[in-house]
This record gives C-alpha cells, sequence and structure tokens, in this order.
C-alpha cells in the first residue's frame, strides 16, 4: 500500500482495510496521532485527508491512499503554526494526549471557516474529547489564532 | 557517602536504591541518602539525588512524581531551581525511574507538592550550599561571603564563578549538615509562586510527547487482552484457531489469575500478540471463549444499589462518630428533614488507555509505563516474575490522563508476563472497552440524611448513614465496611457546629474492583452532605451560602478524636495541617462576594452552592443553571480555592477548571452500571464524558493568597461540582434530584 504522508509518499506492507491509525502509529511509526477510542468517538485520532479533518481510526488506509495525509508532525515545521502558537500563548494542554487532535480539528475548521463563530467553534471541537478539562483555553486558543490570523490578513491587505 | 566515587549516574540511582531499600521502603520523603552525591565525568556532577550540575553549567533536576496533567514535572523542579538559584532556562528535567530513594513516588492524593514543597526546597539549598562552597574554597575566603545568585556564585570581591565551573569541585564536598542549611527568604523567590509553561510543552503540541503508548522497542510485539467479563471469571473454554490464522499473529496466551483478592493482579485474560494493534484487535474478535460463573457474576447494580438505599433507610448502622443524643434531638424538632442520595458507579476513562510495555531478559525486566506508582509496579512485576526488586526497572513515561486509574500496575504486570512468556519486548495496549469494562471502579453509594430544626430555623440534629462499597475490598473481599480514611472525606468529617451528630456505615460487600478516582469518596460524599445542607437551608427559608456559614459555627480548629472519630487528616498531622473551619468561612464568602448570587434571574434559571474541604485544601463552587423543558444547561460556574502556598498559579488554575470540569461531567452522565457482573458500558458513546458543548462557556477560578503550607490541588475542585450544579437545579425548577447523574432525570 502506498500513503502520501506529510508531503512524503510511503510504502506499507499492511492489509487494505487496516485503519490509517494503527498504519501511521505502529507501521510509520507517526505517534502523535493518537489513540483514544477506536470508534470516532473521540478525536484524539484525527488527522487532515485533503485539508478535511478525519478520525484516522475510522479511516482504512485503502480508503486514505491517494489522498494527501497530514498529521500533527506534519502540520508546520517548526511548531509555529498560528494555532500551536495560540496554544501555547494559552497554556493549554494538562496531560497533552489530546492535543494532537484537538489542534487538527481546529485547524481544519479555521482552514475552512476563518471567522467561526463560538457556535461553529463548540459544534465542531465537541468531536473531540479532553478529560482534562482544558476545553475553555481551547476555545480561547483558537479565538486568539482567529485574530492573529484575521489581524495577519488585514496587514496583508493593507500592504 | 563523603567519599566520591566515579560510577555512573545510573548506578548511583541503583546503588541509592538498594542502599536506602530496608531502610526508606515505604517512607513519604526521602532519606539522608538521598543527599550523597556523587562525581561523574560523562554525566555531570550529582549534587545529591534530585540535582546534577553539568560542567556546560545545565542544571539537571529529577523529577520524581508522575505527570499526568497536573504540571508537577515543572512545579517540583521550579522549588528546587528557585531555592539553588540556578537559571530556570538552564534547568533540563529529568524523570526518575523508580526508586524508593527519592521517598513516595505514588503521584495521587494531591499530594505532591504539600509532600515534597519542604524536601525540593532542602534538596536546592543543599545543592546551592555545596556550590558556594566550592566558590569559597576556590577563592580562599570564608563561605559565609559567597553567595549563588542567577545561575553563579559571587564572592566577597567581586569575584564569580558559574555553576558550571563549580560542579566537579562543589560534588567532591562534604553535604552540608541539612539542620544548618540556609534558606531563600519568601521574599526573594524567583520562581515559587511564578506561572512558568510547563517543560513538556513544546513536545505536546507536536505530536513528540511520549506517553506509554508511544513506546517502541526493537522487535516489539503489541498485546489485546480479552479479560472475564466479571470479577473472578476463568478461561473455561478457548478455541484460538481463526484468531492464530489472522495475519501477524504471533501467539494466543491464557494469563491465568489466582484466586483471592484483586489486589494489583491482572484480571483473568486470554492475549493475543501480534506484530501490530491491528492485527491483535482483529484476531481477537475471532477468539472463541467461554467464562466460568463467580460469586460476582450475578452483581446487578441496580439491585445493589437498591439494596444499600434500603439498608442506610432502613435502620441504625455502625455508629462512626457521635456528639449529643441525635435521637432526643430528632424527637424535639420543630421540624425534621430526611433525604436518601445515590452516586453510581464511575469509570476513570483517562483519554489514554492503560498502556505499559516490558522486556524481560535472563533475570531482568525493564518496563515502560504511564504509570502513577512506578515503585509499586516495580514490586508488582518482580513479585509476578519472581524476580528481585532491584532486578526491575521502571521508566515512567508521560501519563495520558490518570485520575487514580494509572495508580494500580496490574497493566505492567500483564506486559511483563506476556514478554517472559514471548521472549520479545510486549507492549499492552488496553482497548477503550477493556478501560471501561474493567476498569478498578470507583464506589456507588447510598447516603441517608435526617436533620431536625428548631424553631428559628437552627440545625439541632444531624443524623447520616452511608453504604458504599470500600476500597479495601481490592485488597481484602472480606473488607465490606468504609474505612475511616474513606469516612474522613467529607462524610464523617463535616465541619458543622451541631449540638448533636450521628455518623454511621452499613457494610457494602464488594462485586467489582473498587478503585479511587479523582477526588475518590469527596464524590459521593460531597453530593450527599452538600444537597442536604441546600435541603435543609430551604426547609428553614434561609439563603444556603448563609446557612452553610452559619453550619459552620464560630471559626476553631476541629479534632474529631473526643467524638470516636479518627480523621485521617489526608495522612497529615492536625499539628501540621491543622483543620480551620475559619479557612472554609473565607473561601465561601470570597466566592459569595464573586458572583451575583442574589441577582434576580429569569423563570427557569437559578444558582447553586457547594463547598467541601478535601485534601487538606478548602473550594467553593457557585453554579449558574437554565432548566427548561427538561433541559439543563449549565451557564456558569465559579471556583475558590484555599491551597495554601501556590508554586504556579496558572497550573493551579488550570487544575481548577479542569477538576470542576471533571466534576461536572461525572454529574451530568457518569455512570457504570452491571448486569449478569458485566459493565454494561463500553466506549465514549454510553459512557460520555463532558464535551464542550456541555461545558458552561463561563467558568472563572480564584485562589485565595495564603503563605500556609501546600495544600492539595488536583483533586478538591472537584467535590463541589455535583452538589452546586444539582441544588441550582432545585432553586431553577424545583426539582430536587438526589440521584446522579443528573442525566438519568433531565436531557443533558
Amino acid at each position: 500500500m502506498k500513503l502520501t504522508v506529510n508531503g512524503t509518499q510511503r510504502e506499507l506492507d499492511c492489509e487494505p482495510d487496516m485503519p490509517l491509525l494503527w498504519a501511521l502509529r505502529d507501521l510509520l511509526q507517526l505517534r502523535g496521532t493518537k489513540y483514544g477510542c477506536g470508534k470516532g468517538l473521540c478525536g484524539a485520532c484525527t488527522v487532515h485527508l485533503d485539508g478535511q479533518a478525519r478520525r484516522s481510526c475510522q479511516v482504512t488506509v485503502a480508503d486514505a491512499s491517494g489522498a494527501a495525509i497530514t498529521t500533527i508532525e506534519g502540520l508546520s515545521t517548526d511548531g509555529q503554526h498560528p494555532l500551536q502558537q495560540a496554544w501555547r500563548e494559552h497554556n493549554v494542554p494538562q496531560c497533552g494526549y489530546c492535543q494532537p487532535g484537538q489542534i487538527m480539528a481546529a485547524s481544519a475548521l479555521l482552514a475552512a471557516n476563518p471567522g467561526a463563530s463560538d457556535d461553529d467553534i463548540r459544534n465542531t471541537m465537541s468531536g473531540n474529547l479532553c478529560r482534562c478539562g482544558t476545553y475553555p483555553r481551547i476555545h480561547a486558543a483558537i479565538k486568539s489564532a482567529q485574530y492573529t490570523h484575521a489581524a495577519v490578513e488585514e496587514a496583508k491587505d493593507d500592504a | 557517602m563523603n567519599t566520591p566515587r566515579k560510577v555512573s549516574r545510573r548506578r548511583f540511582l541503583q546503588l541509592t536504591g538498594l542502599t536506602a531499600g530496608g531502610l526508606v521502603l515505604g517512607a513519604r520523603v526521602p532519606g539522608p541518602a538521598a543527599l550523597a552525591g556523587v562525581l561523574d565525568e560523562a554525566t555531570g556532577a550529582a549534587l545529591n539525588i534530585f540535582v546534577s550540575v553539568r560542567a556546560d553549567g545545565t542544571v539537571e533536576i529529577v523529577a520524581h512524581r508522575s505527570e499526568m496533567g497536573t504540571g508537577i514535572r515543572t512545579g517540583l523542579p521550579q522549588i528546587v531551581a528557585d531555592e539553588m538559584e540556578a537559571d530556570w532556562q538552564r534547568v533540563k528535567v529529568i524523570q526518575a525511574q523508580a526508586n524508593p530513594a527519592y521517598g513516595s513516588q505514588n503521584t495521587d492524593g494531591s499530594r505532591s507538592v504539600r509532600d515534597f514543597y519542604p524536601v525540593m526546597r532542602q534538596m536546592g539549598a543543599a545543592a546551592r550550599t555545596l556550590l558556594e562552597t566550592a566558590a569559597a574554597d576556590t577563592w580562599g575566603v570564608p563561605a559565609a561571603q559567597c553567595r549563588a545568585r542567577e545561575h553563579a556564585v559571587h564572592g566577597p570581591g567581586g569575584q564569580t564563578l558559574g555553576f558550571g565551573e563549580l560542579a566537579a569541585r562543589a560534588a567532591k564536598l562534604p553535604m552540608p549538615d541539612t539542620s544548618t542549611l540556609r534558606m531563600k527568604a519568601e521574599a526573594d523567590f524567583r520562581y515559587v509562586g511564578q506561572s512558568l509553561p510547563i517543560v513538556d510543552l513544546d513536545a505536546m503540541l507536536t505530536g513528540k510527547a511520549v506517553y506509554g503508548i508511544d513506546v517502541q522497542l526493537p522487535d516489539m510485539l503489541y498485546a489485546s487482552i480479552e479479560r472475564s467479563p466479571w470479577l473472578q471469571g476463568k478461561v473455561e473454554s478457548l478455541e484460538s484457531d481463526a484468531a492464530l490464522a489472522v495475519a501477524g499473529v504471533v501467539d494466543v496466551v491464557t494469563l491465568e489469575a489466582a484466586d483471592g483478592a484483586p489486589g494489583f493482579n491482572p484480571i483473568e485474560g486470554v492475549a493475543v500478540l501480534a506484530e501490530n494493534n491491528w492485527s491483535a484487535l482483529r484476531a481477537r474478535d475471532a477468539l472463541k471463549l467461554r467464562w466460568s460463573a463467580s460469586a460476582h457474576s450475578e452483581h446487578s447494580a441496580a439491585q445493589y444499589l437498591d439494596g444499600l438505599a434500603a439498608l442506610v433507610e432502613s435502620g441504625p448502622g455502625e455508629v462512626r462518630r457521635q456528639r449529643g443524643n441525635v435521637s432526643e434531638a430528632l424527637e424535639r424538632a420543630e421540624q425534621m428533614v430526611s433525604a436518601t442520595y445515590r452516586t453510581p458507579y464511575l469509570a476513570h476513562a483517562p483519554m489514554e488507555p492503560p498502556v505499559a510495555t516490558a522486556r524481560v531478559g535472563a533475570g531482568s525486566c525493564e518496563i515502560w509505563a504511564c504509570t502513577q506508582t512506578p515503585q509499586a509496579t516495580r514490586r508488582a512485576v518482580a513479585e509476578a516474575l519472581g524476580l528481585d526488586v532491584d532486578a526491575v526497572v521502571v521508566h515512567v513515561t508521560l501519563l495520558g490522563g490518570g485520575f487514580g486509574r494509572k495508580s494500580k500496575p496490574d497493566f505492567a504486570v500483564e506486559a511483563a508476563r506476556l514478554s517472559r512468556r514471548a521472549g520479545r519486548p510486549v507492549q499492552v495496549v488496553w482497548s477503550r472497552e477493556d478501560d471501561i469494562r474493567h476498569d478498578y471502579f470507583h464506589a456507588c453509594s447510598a447516603q441517608y440524611f435526617q436533620g431536625a430544626l428548631d424553631a428559628q430555623g437552627q440545625v439541632t440534629a444531624w443524623l447520616a448513614r452511608e453504604a458504599a462499597p470500600p476500597i479495601g475490598a481490592t485488597f481484602d473481599p472480606s473488607v465490606q465496611m468504609n474505612s475511616e480514611g474513606g469516612l474522613s472525606q467529607t462524610f464523617a468529617s463535616v465541619p458543622f457546629a451541631v449540638p448533636n451528630l450521628r455518623i454511621e456505615s452499613h457494610p457494602a460487600p464488594a462485586h467489582v474492583r473498587i478503585g479511587w478516582l479523582r477526588s475518590v469518596y469527596n464524590i459521593p460524599y460531597a453530593f450527599g452532605v452538600g444537597s442536604f445542607v441546600d435541603e435543609l437551608a430551604h426547609a428553614a427559608g434561609r439563603d444556603p451560602i448563609a446557612f452553610w456559614l452559619d453550619l459552620l459555627g464560630e471559626d476553631r480548629s476541629l479534632d474529631f478524636a473526643d467524638e470516636g472519630f479518627n480523621y485521617s487528616n489526608y495522612g497529615r498531622s492536625l499539628q501540621d495541617f491543622p483543620y480551620d473551619t475559619a479557612r472554609m468561612a473565607a473561601v465561601i464568602r470570597t466566592l459569595a462576594e464573586r458572583v451575583p448570587w442574589k441577582q434576580s434571574l429569569p423563570a427557569g434559571q437559578g444558582w447553586g452552592f457547594s463547598a467541601a474541604n478535601s485534601f487538606l485544601s478548602n473550594m467553593a463552587v457557585a453554579s449558574k443553571v437554565e432548566v427548561r423543558d427538561g433541559q439543563l444547561r449549565v451557564l456558569e460556574m465559579h471556583g475558590v480555592l484555599d491551597a495554601g502556598r501556590v508554586i504556579n498559579p496558572d497550573r493551579v488554575h488550570a487544575q481548577m477548571e479542569g477538576g470542576m470540569i471533571f466534576g461536572l461531567s461525572l454529574a451530568l452522565n457518569g455512570e457504570i452500571t452491571f448486569e449478569g457482573g458485566e459493565a454494561q458500558q463500553s466506549n465514549f458513546h454510553d459512557y460520555p464524558i463532558a464535551r464542550m458543548q456541555q461545558v458552561p462557556p463561563v467558568i472563572k477560578t480564584h485562589i485565595m493568597p495564603s503563605g500556609a503550607p501546600p495544600s492539595g490541588v488536583g483533586e478538591p475542585p472537584t467535590p463541589p461540582v455535583a452538589p452546586s450544579v444539582a441544588n441550582a437545579v432545585f432553586a431553577a425548577s424545583g426539582q430536587r434530584i438526589r440521584e446522579l447523574p443528573l442525566g438519568k432525570h433531565l436531557n443533558v
């Protein structure tokens, strides 16, 4: 099987129905994508397929082949994606385990809907569970990134 | 101890472990061996077991407690760095292996800071003293004239030597007498009290953080285990041909369990060993298994709770604490109020399920695990494999949440047994279904209260009876009555100045593994106590906050000994940590000032309040809710915490936010039921935990400024939440909900 992950084509020897989650973790050693439920209920395994947020435990390798897959490792080369910066600014993580999935879900949301409202954020991010209860800071961080992003876009317009 | 030897740092840790093993095993804080220094040319100078300094000036500080989200890997080292005058930018935090020389590594009971604040200061001060003495010797001046400041020691003539330049010399010096250590003045604290970002922040945001599930060893197998659906079931029959035929499967292994107390032992199960998780999971589905019945395979949670409720309502239990004459006071009451509360079993459900990796060699074993209790893990693995404890090395990874589940090392024992069998490293990965069905469940409970009010609305009698399966049963199944430690969690330790008071217990035999979950018995008991105070206040026609403050009575230090109750005080003496009602009253008054408690609200909205003392801290919570057409929405939660001196305020706020949301989650949704001995829930669809939509848009936290010794932070924010929300539901709708979760009675 062939997958394009974070811009690199990878070959792997597995059954086509293996969930992308386990292929990423066990076969490609990309362990930033987390297992949480295996049923698409918690969002810990969220990755991007062609820019869309998908639960990698619910996508088979066969379904993912041909798509551009982005994992947390590939979201930014330097860890400075605007959402990673916003997460830092708000000290969002507690245990940190769900945060890659949260950031991947949030980045797909803002890419599709830069002006996402509070309700949009709540609706979309309610697919990602956090047992530590970092939701208020996740929400605040997404708002911060929106403002930063908007400010950047505005500055571009002025230029 | 004063003779430096050139040994590796790892060997040093092993040595101190061996030396201290007999003396310090189980000790709360490290013994004198922890202060022995060692010079190692390769890795730097160990000034004591917690601090070493490299020649380049890097200061390595050992975090001996487990990071599960509290920020403890940052908080404890920041105390050391402050006391030794290290520059935080040049500090590297090293995670400790299991070693009793560090003192207790059990990261539970909200006690990392409260137990180790003085120890961390001592370790920092001892290291600083050695560096100052080394500088003094270099310059030939009295040590008293040399002062460490900002990662260097400064002499009387303006001389300066960096910590790195002094390290080798410092490590050769005799240890300072700990009783003469000069401690920094609190006014000079540089990091204590500062919100330093956690040391793992960048790794967590980029997917580089290593949790238990992220460990990968060469040649490693993955194991998925089908366990007995009920406690103490055994494999009756097994057909594994179909499982063995799945591509990638290496072996199917029955893990037998001994009879007797569940303890930290694995549940009997059948493990599939495979080259990847997917193969293991698929093959496991193909197993054909029958399990033998046991004494617990008929357990029904609904019937069991009905039985406990009938018991507490039926009559007197064993008296645990008594003051005055409750029966007489109840007879003379102007008004008598009674109520029965029920709380369900709960599962921990950390986002990372239990995962452990083992590599068993000839006469040795290495474990990598997301464990809250590395030393217990080491002992349990050693016992299971018949090895000496010092033949077992336990590496602690980050924990993707713990909440008490990962205090139990059963999953590491599974990995060790399977690795020995396979002759290869094995990683045991619990599925979410495994995690929820086979947890060390939080106890369910029934509580019955009677209160007497006089004509002025004063409480003249308080009778409380409880029945809840005790944690002790997990280690000794004959234990049926909750312990004094269990009842010290709000139920028997109610701080109320009521003239007549009686606390009683009934037995409750355990049918599942009972464990401790964030704030433990405070969860059910604070719900019962906090709800019943509210019911009394409404019966008396009084404001619930004013009523609670009245119940607290005059400021005093509580000691329950003369009322027949041996209060645990969370393992600390009442001299060191007095239970002062004034601190709870101050927390409640502060909360009342911070929320518009008496604002007039639209119909269907209401405020609710509760407070609890737990883990030596006081927390008060006010919640504002709306109840409309059977739909409950929590609109606001406000919390005020007095946890004594706070090391990292941002992390304390984070624990308050998270602890309150944890409390809200279990209040709204949390319930595990059993039928035929089997847990009826298995994943987040039927054991929901709070999602962003359920969490109020307004959550405000306030920390009381305090110079008192640090007390618990991780757990105290949770207990008052459920009663505050239930009380708010009553204020909003007139509906009194006496059974958790609230989601059984309202849409949530």
